[in-house]
């Protein structure tokens, strides 16, 4: 201890900044506790990975039963089991991510209450974890595209961004769900029923754009997935099939203000989680 | 003097109760709001709660206090305040260094997971990097003695095993404060005493401990100096030996001369009063010279059939010598309603120097009718063991008269 480094505890008053340093300082803890999620979810399932292949395959496999051929939504030419796949995907992150999260400080609860270390960690890591089955299904996707006669194009390439572009609001609502699960037990009743829901009102299993009237496009919009799921669809499948940018720039912006108001919400409160988890 | 490595000033923690802001729903809060807009809204009354008002003191480097106190006078709630775990309500805590908690072993094990992933696991949320985990990860593993089975999942450790694993991990911690809650609590006694070795280890090595536990024994071998805490304020800040005597005294002035806390049975026969004579002063004894123990006690009638059972434990909590009255024989076999029994242990009794602890009991027909746990602690001073004028040289668990002699 060559220059003291003095801590104050002492109650907090008023706004909490985030500490990007404290929070940089515990990265490896982040990245320890997200591999610790996935290395149990595969451990503890009978089927491990294969889950992460079946459960987009099988989505795809009933969407385009239903929605392809029965119901015969327009699809642009574009095979259908490939125009669900690539919306499935980013929109598969953010449901798994908002489930996940959402419960992840009262999972931890007998930790938070034994150590301390930034409590924005654990939604995090949750959120984090989900990538690698983003990643397979990506695989998958690739995989399928050659079978259904779709060049690989250059634009493939921005797929990482647009994935950037469905983690935010990812993010946005993992931190704030997981803060208000820790006061309010009934947020895990509500999460089921918003990523069931949000999977029909995302355009995951149809074109919007077929739909809808063009002065409802940038409202649509407020939906934050609906510019990631129009990005993966365009990066895979063609210009025909290009964002609507407006629209696009209007969700990541609402996902980035979320965000940060999900941040200030959460420094709020916790310093409670210990004593109310 | 140099600067307090923690300086605790004035700090309080007020905790809530009853007015079902824990865990409620958000339904509650709507339907709240809607009586609040049509006026009805009657708030019940929060009850408020301090766990602890007004603490205040200082740590200086190096120190090992040990923190005593009867359940529920704050011990736990300062170290999770000092632990950074909970917010204090008032007050500030100035630390000037890195602080570890230990307040569980094995936070955040995973029983998933194997030996090998949660040593890395639990080893980054104590706080370490994962170059610090690999440097000691054989240390640890060694320690624990669990390499067979590294790549096992540990739900299917046996339990000793789990403990081992994870105090090794916390024991393998190198922060400058290391705060310690009643860990030592689990584990058989050979853990125990391991546990307690590698506390005593860390201290020698010049770190600040701070230490709660209810073992007084364990508490006055680590420690020099304590704080006492009664009902969420310092009672006492001072030299260990001190604060365990007057922490016992004032246990012993409640009522039946025991406080209730620590005693259990149905009260046919009361221990009324226990003391150690034989040394320099009240409760201590000395090897080379007899001790008496001496006991009170009151029954509810006479005639009764009792066996009075003391067991003296080490600082590790390890029981080292029974005494009963029926094994050992002298007493008639019904007791008067009131009496005072002194046991003589004569001058050769084997006990090392340090601190004991007395657990005390009445049986009634093999059934406990009075239990003390923790009834009284003495000293054993160093005496003249052998007689020859030396002191016993080094450190044993017990003393055995022996001859020497030279045959060629």
């Amino acid at each position: 201890m060559n220059k003291p480094n003095e801590r104050i505890l002492r109650p907090t008053r008023g706004l909490v900044s985030v500490n990007l340093a404290e929070l940089w300082r515990f990265r490896e803890l982040l990245g320890l506790l997200a591999w610790r999620d996935v290395l149990v979810r595969y451990k503890q399932t009978y089927l491990g990975v294969a889950w992460a292949v079946l459960q987009p395959v099988l989505t795809v496999v009933v969407f385009s039963v239903l929605f392809g051929r029965l119901a015969k939504f327009e699809n642009w030419g574009a095979p259908y089991p490939i125009l669900t796949l690539a919306a499935l995907l980013p929109w598969q992150f953010f449901a798994n991510a908002l489930t996940e999260s959402s419960s992840s400080l009262v999972a931890s609860a007998r930790i938070i209450s034994k150590v301390y270390f930034p409590r924005l960690i654990i939604p995090v890591s949750a959120v984090l974890s989900g990538t690698l089955d983003a990643l397979i299904a990506t695989g998958i996707l690739l995989v399928l595209m050659p079978f259904y006669g779709i060049a690989f194009r250059p634009e493939l390439l921005l797929l990482p961004l647009f994935f950037l572009a469905a983690f935010l609001p990812a993010l946005a609502a993992g931190v704030w769900f997981s803060a208000l699960n820790v006061k309010y037990r009934d947020v895990r009743y509500v999460v089921p029923f918003l990523t069931r829901l949000g999977m029909y009102v995302a355009p995951v299993a149809f074109l919007w754009q077929t739909m809808l009237p063009e002065k409802w496009r940038l409202l649509y919009h407020l939906n934050p997935l609906v510019g990631p799921i129009d990005g993966f669809r365009w990066c895979v499948l063609g210009d025909k099939f290009m964002p609507y940018w407006p629209g696009f720039w209007l969700g990541v912006g609402l996902s980035f203000l979320t965000l940060i108001f999900g941040l200030i919400y959460f420094r709020q409160v916790e310093k409670t989680f210990a004593d109310i988890v | 003097m140099s600067t307090p490595i923690i300086s605790i000033n004035g700090v309080g923690k007020r905790f809530i109760l009853g007015d079902g802001n824990e865990h409620d729903t958000l339904r509650d809060h709507l339907t709240a709001g809607i009586r609040k807009l049509f006026g009805g809204a009657k708030k019940k009354a929060a009850e408020e709660y301090w766990a602890l008002r007004d603490v205040s003191f200082d740590v200086n480097e190096g120190e090992v206090v040990g923190i005593i106190g009867h359940n529920g006078a704050g011990k736990s709630t300062l170290l999770k305040i000092l632990s950074q775990i909970s917010e204090p309500t008032e007050g500030e805590i100035r630390v000037r260094g890195r602080i570890a908690s230990l307040l569980e072993v094995g936070t955040g094990f995973h029983p998933e997971l194997s030996g090998r992933e949660n040593i890395y696991l639990n080893g980054a949320i104590l706080g370490m990097t994962r170059a610090e985990i690999r440097s000691k990860f054989d240390e640890i593993v060694a320690f624990a003695e669990v390499e067979k089975f590294l790549d096992t999942p540990v739900k299917r450790y046996s339990s000793g095993m789990y403990v081992r694993l994870a105090f090794a991990v916390a024991a393998h911690l190198e922060p400058e404060i290391l705060v310690v809650d009643e860990v030592l609590a689990v584990g058989d006694a050979a853990f125990q005493n391991r546990c307690l070795g590698k506390l005593d280890a860390v201290a020698r090595a010049g770190r600040t401990v701070l230490f709660v536990s209810h073992n007084l024994a364990a508490l006055s071998t680590l420690c020099r100096t304590g704080l006492w805490l009664h009902k969420g304020a310092v009672r006492q800040r001072g030299e260990i030996g001190e604060l365990i005597d007057g922490y016992l005294a004032s246990a012993a002035s409640g009522g039946n001369g025991f406080s209730a806390q620590q005693r259990t049975g149905s009260g046919q026969v009361r221990i009324t009063n226990l003391r150690v004579e034989g040394g320099s002063a009240p409760d201590t004894a000395a090897f080379g010279r007899p001790c008496r123990i001496v006991l009170e006690y009151e029954a509810e009638r006479a005639g009764l059939p009792v066996r009075f059972l003391i067991g003296v434990y080490d600082w590790a909590q390890q029981r080292v010598m029974a005494l009963d009255n029926v094994s050992a024989g002298g007493l008639p076999e019904m007791l008067p309603k009131h009496g005072v029994l002194t046991i003589e242990i004569p001058a050769d009794f084997s006990l090392t120097s340090g601190r004991y602890s007395l657990n005390v009991a009445a049986e009634l027909h093999g059934e406990n009718v009075d239990f003390i746990k923790s009834a009284l602690a003495f000293n054993v001073d160093e005496g003249d063991f052998f007689g020859t004028g030396r002191m016993p040289y080094g450190k044993a668990a017990v003393l055995v008269k022996h001859t020497w002699r030279l045959e060629s």
